[in-house]
């Protein structure tokens, strides 16, 4: 992160396209708004669900940065307990292996 | 439900200074988008005060460049409603977002600035890439 706040007054990554993955395979990519005791609230929300034969996460998070967010959420919530990993979406990288 | 004309006017008329001309009905986009001869960018404004807040004095910045797109229109998003949607259905391949910027070579987009790509990037930022993309596609079709 630059450590320039995007919208002043509010968190470093308010207004920022994120990438959220949870504890239950699923990645979400949609604008932070703000993180709560509940959960985390995004704006525009595209979803990916791993499944057979469909394109796998990598795929899903770089064709939405090549081709925008195809949001499937206009807002919500991910519950607190099931985020594992929040990433700028213009920064986001598979982990490594193992 | 579009803001009030009043707040967004200095918007409009930030990108009219530039030299970009507003597409505000469908019959404007379509006589204009519809002719793809040459290099064209088209802005899709917003009234997102940092993300547009950064895109309009990146494009404007852009626009000295030597090498620079033979037209700039733009399209007001949550404003002018129909004409923004008329605008978008010629990269629809390209997911809605705002601001954002689609540059047009002879009716194929060969370069677009999502709003992800905009926010928490300085005009500077921004700017650079974009005459980074003018030295590549209209560098034999500047005016």
């Amino acid at each position: 992160m630059s450590g320039h706040v995007f919208h002043p007054g509010h968190s470093e990554l308010h207004g920022i396209t994120v990438v959220v993955e949870t504890a239950d395979q699923v990645t979400y990519v949609g604008r932070y708004h703000e993180e709560t005791t509940e959960g985390l609230l995004l704006h525009d929300v595209a979803e990916h669900r791993e499944a057979p034969g469909g394109p796998s996460r990598s795929d899903f998070v770089r064709q939405t940065v090549k081709f925008g967010v195809r949001s499937v959420h206009r807002h919500l919530v991910i519950p607190a307990g099931t985020l594992r990993r929040l990433t700028r979406l213009v920064e986001w990288q598979e982990p490594a292996a193992g | 439900m579009p803001y009030d004309p009043r707040i967004v006017q200095p918007m409009r008329e930030e990108m009219v200074r530039m030299g970009a001309r507003e597409l505000t009905t469908v019959g404007e986009v379509d006589a204009t988008l519809g002719d793809p001869k040459g290099s064209m960018l088209v802005f899709v404004n917003s009234v997102c005060g940092c993300a547009a807040g950064a895109a309009r004095p990146a494009l404007a910045q852009a626009l000295t460049h030597p090498n620079r797109p033979q037209q700039v229109v733009t399209v007001f998003a949550g404003q002018d409603v129909e004409a923004a949607a008329r605008a978008r259905q010629y990269f629809s391949e390209y997911a809605p977002s705002s601001p954002s910027m689609a540059l047009i070579v002879d009716g194929e987009v060969v370069h677009f600035v999502h709003r992800h790509m905009i926010e928490g990037h300085p005009p500077a930022d921004v700017a650079r890439s974009l005459t980074a993309v003018f030295d590549q596609h209209c560098a034999t079709s500047s005016v």
